[in-house]
């Protein structure tokens, strides 16, 4: 029982430390402070995939008044997290369903235009942006449309390259 | 536990038509944005590792000048040719200078197709010149000289700090660091306008190192300069240094592009950055420096010390100076109280302690390597503190030995305090942390906070600092409550795709307007007269992913793998770092490995990396790129570190463990031997290279003996009249570092 216990104990040791790391990186003035705004980056390059309102739910446990969240609660609440294993990865094949649920006609690509509509009018929508900056990269540029399988297969590939988390 | 799974399967059955592409979008959002954050946490920790790289660098340099006066030669040979490195040319009393830089005698001959320079410059001058180096044409060293010459003789005429008022020009430019990249000015030209009548520009220093063509930019700044003196403002920055130079690429880029005659360019230069002026103020309103401010400066004294005093602002003190007693004393533990500065006048050799490090033998040296290794950095806070505090040290000539003798009649100031003021303005940082302390990463200047800003803007009744000196992702920075303004012009600084460039316009309201840029490779091949379009990111205020092509090539790259090839720059250079540090390393891995398994866990392979490299860097993030295969979560590190060095290593012969001490200080190596080479031919003696071994072998843990020595001599093809090519021997490395993994 003993080991268990100082093997838990090593094991959240751990986990404080990556936590920690992954805060700092975006802890501009060195003070143990970051931008609220920040804290969903700051979540999921830990390997979590929380959505918007997961991650309005916990910055809302740990903002502060101005908006900044302190790293001694942002510890707290985020070693729960990784400990309860919450937000786990979204399997391959699910975005790939996803995807061809918005392919109505099936025919393997999405067209522009309904690729806005949806992803910036449904779900927890995308601003501006967020819209433009993935048209960008996923639209092939002759055609306007997204070709989702090989988009997909691009992003998954540089996912299991730089995965960091490993409990 | 385990309630992960059974959501997918939710996902999975319960996908509805209607509800089908409401879930998607939720799915595909927040899959996406799940990558989106990745990708900028790769980008920040890939911007950190460039940056500690870049800073334990300068700490480096600095290191390597104060290693060098600690130095106590073994014999009179090794005192000879020590004291020969600091009997220079540096100061160079003005009549012999121009006698020495005479260019008039050199011949252009006909065959040279470049551009021709007459004085006093016209317009047409600069763009002849613009067009020539945009076709990689070369200036005949004999304008240059002669440009040098006019250049000098214009700097002198101006303060310490220039003012420029925007009531005549309307709108000033402000550009920042260059660092040798030719096309970033091109670039600012190109969407800017020329300088001229109507157009102001402050350059805020560091012009020279690091990039190609330093050369270049200086003779272009240099010339719209002269042509238009009311309108074109040079700041110095840390950089424009001699010393400084010497690591970073200047005086080897000087010298491979002018063999004849490079030496004389190169004494010109060094003479004419110590005239650059030290600030511009715009409008009584806005001070524009390179590095930044500390809890000391004083305009004042700014605006009044001779600026040319300082040839460089790292120093290599002169021998026979009896300030060093106190220092070392207090090194020792001893009392400070009871120095006797008279005491080593008599002694031309400065000894460290007092009986040890005359003998040769190998008993005093290594411990005296060990001692030194030890207190190297203590050593540099003791130096520094005492520097700054002038205690018991008379009004006399005592530090820089760069400070000429002509100045007999003093202000109230000691040369101790000016030259403060010059190294603060130079080479600062701002911190968010109120106060102000030494700037211990680079060695040189203060970090100061807010309140140190709000104080100084007070006092002078100033609106706020334009700076440079940092390099900003953006090009750009505000610190300070938007007091303090970074403004950084080298775009892709550490790689391509590193960062943006940025320039700032003021107009008489003094509201900054900044526009950004990023050169691309194929920018360069459009000539200024043809007015093409460059193929720059259009700002994007969108989420930064990095740099972004020209449309149609950006979506045939994905965005990561345009990171990717800055993170591979960045992780190379850091593997590089590793490798240099095997033996330190091994040693820290041993501490956690007790029972001599030979692995341990990832978590303590983290913390004893930082322990040796101190680089400050969230290790546990980079692991993934580090450490390839692990066995249940645990490192064999032997094998981890045997891989890194199968990296780097090349030749067979050369045993592993001098690899390792090349490759740590290789830049160390190739500065201390480009001081040594003082006529930049690129050879040194035999003899010399051996010198220049043990001097470093004090500083290393590797004992080397004469016969380490020949060997490694021998493994470098060395032409048969003894002579060393040092050039030869660094593209050794570098080929090795280029050669695949």
């Amino acid at each position: 029982m003993a080991e268990q216990e100082k093997g838990r104990d090593g094991l959240v040791a751990e986990i404080e430390k990556k936590i920690t790391e992954a805060f700092e990186v975006f802890d501009r003035e060195s003070n143990k402070t970051v931008d609220g705004r920040e804290i969903g980056c700051i979540i999921r390059s830990l390997g979590c995939f929380p959505n918007e309102a997961e991650v309005q739910e916990l910055l809302a446990k740990i903002e502060e008044p101005d908006g900044f969240v302190h790293l001694e609660n942002f510890l707290r609440v985020m070693t729960e997290v990784l400990l309860d294993r919450r937000f786990q990865p979204i399997p391959e094949d699910v975005i790939l369903h996803a995807f061809e649920a918005l392919d109505e006609n099936k025919c393997e690509y999405i067209t522009k235009e309904d690729l806005v509509k949806h992803l910036t009018e449904e779900g927890e929508p995308f601003t501006q942006e967020e819209m433009e900056d993935m048209l960008a990269v996923a639209l092939d540029p002759e055609t306007n449309t997204l070709h989702y399988r090989e988009y997909r297969t691009k992003l998954v590939v540089d996912e299991t390259k730089t995965f960091p988390f490993n409990v | 536990m385990g309630s992960g799974s059974s959501v997918n399967v939710n996902y999975k059955y319960s996908l509805q038509k209607s509800e089908n592409a409401f879930k998607a979008a939720v799915l595909i959002q927040q899959w996406y944005r799940r990558h989106v954050a990745r990708l900028e946490m790769r980008r920040r920790c890939t911007w950190r590792i460039f940056q500690s790289i870049e800073y334990s660098c300068e700490q480096d340099q600095i290191k390597v000048c104060y290693l060098m006066d600690q130095f106590t030669p073994s014999s009179s040979k090794e005192r000879d040719f020590i004291s020969r490195m600091f009997i220079s040319g540096e100061s160079y009393k003005e009549a012999e200078l121009e006698k020495y830089c005479d260019y008039e005698s050199i011949e252009v001959p006909d065959s040279y197709t470049g551009p021709h320079l007459s004085f006093p410059l016209l317009p047409d001058h600069a763009t002849a010149l613009l067009e020539a180096f945009q076709q990689k044409q070369q200036l005949h060293a004999r304008y240059v000289l002669n440009l040098l010459h006019e250049t000098r003789k214009h700097l002198k005429q101006l303060p310490n700090i220039s003012h420029v008022s925007t009531c005549y020009s309307e709108e000033v430019t402000v550009c920042g660091d260059l660092h040798g990249q030719l096309d970033d000015l091109f670039l600012i030209f190109y969407k800017n306008g020329l300088p001229s009548p109507s157009k102001s520009y402050v350059f805020n220093g560091d012009f020279v190192d690091r990039g190609k063509q330093s050369l270049e930019i200086l003779v272009i700044l240099f010339t719209f300069l002269l042509i238009y003196p009311k309108e074109v403002h040079l700041n110095r920055g840390n950089h424009e240094d001699h010393m400084v130079n010497l690591r970073y690429g200047f005086t080897k880029e000087v010298m491979q592009k002018y063999k004849v005659h490079g030496k004389k360019i190169l004494r010109m230069f060094q003479n004419v950055f110590c005239w650059l002026p030290l600030a511009t103020l715009i409008d009584q309103k806005v001070l524009i420096i390179h590095g930044g401010i500390s809890d000391t400066t004083d305009l004042e004294m700014l605006e009044k010390i001779q600026r040319d005093k300082f040839i460089s602002v790292l120093r290599l003190k002169k021998r026979k100076e009896s300030s060093r007693k106190p220092q070392i004393q207090a090194i020792n533990g001893e009392n400070e109280s009871g120095t006797d500065a008279a005491a080593n006048e008599a002694a031309p050799r400065l000894s460290l302690q007092p009986q040890s490090a005359q003998a040769p033998n190998t008993a005093n040296r290594l411990e005296f390597s060990r001692w030194l290794r030890q207190t190297v950095q203590e050593q540099i806070d003791t130096c520094r503190r005492l520097m700054d505090i002038s205690e018991s040290e008379p009004e006399e000539l005592t530090y820089s030995s760069m400070v000429s003798l002509k100045d007999v009649d003093e202000p109230c100031w000691t040369r101790q305090e000016e030259w403060k003021q010059v190294l603060d303005i130079l080479w600062s940082d701002p911190m968010p942390q109120e106060g102000c302390r030494e700037n211990k990463v680079r060695g040189g200047g203060c970090y100061f906070g807010p309140d140190v800003t709000e104080k100084f803007l007070d006092k002078y009744n100033l609106q706020f600092l334009i700076r440079s000196h940092e390099c900003k992702q953006e090009g750009y920075e505000f610190c300070h409550h938007r007091k303090v303004l970074t403004i950084f012009s080298a775009s892709n600084y550490y790689e391509i795709g590193s960062n943006r460039g940025a320039y700032v316009k003021l107009g008489p309201d003094l509201i900054p307007h900044f526009v950004q840029y990023q050169a691309n490779k194929t920018a360069h091949m459009l000539t200024m007269t043809q007015r093409q379009g460059f193929l720059v990111a259009p700002y994007s205020p969108s989420f930064n992913f990095g740099p972004l092509l020209s449309p149609s090539s950006a979506s045939l790259c994905s965005v990561s793998s345009r990171i990717s090839r800055v993170e591979e720059s960045a992780f190379r250079a850091l593997r590089e770092k590793l490798f240099a540090h095997t033996s330190a390393l091994i040693t820290a891995f041993r501490s956690y490995d007790g029972d001599n398994t030979g692995k341990i866990t990832l978590s303590n392979w983290a913390t004893a990396v930082e322990s040796v490299l101190r680089l400050g860097l969230p290790w546990r993030m980079l692991r993934p790129q580090l450490v390839r295969s692990t066995e249940d979560g645990m490192l064999e590190y032997k094998s981890w570190l045997d891989d890194l060095a199968m990296e780097q290593r090349s030749q067979e012969h050369i045993q592993s463990s001098l690899l390792e001490v090349i490759y740590r200080n290789r830049s160390n190596l190739e500065t201390i031997f480009r001081i040594i080479d003082r006529d930049h031919s690129g050879l040194i003696s035999f003899e010399e290279f051996q010198q220049t071994w043990k001097l470093f072998s004090s500083h290393m843990n590797i004992e080397l003996t004469d016969d380490g020595i020949n060997d490694l001599v021998r493994s470098i093809d060395f032409n048969k009249d003894g002579n060393i090519d040092f050039n030869e021997f660094l593209e050794a490395f570098r080929l090795v570092k280029q050669r695949p993994s």
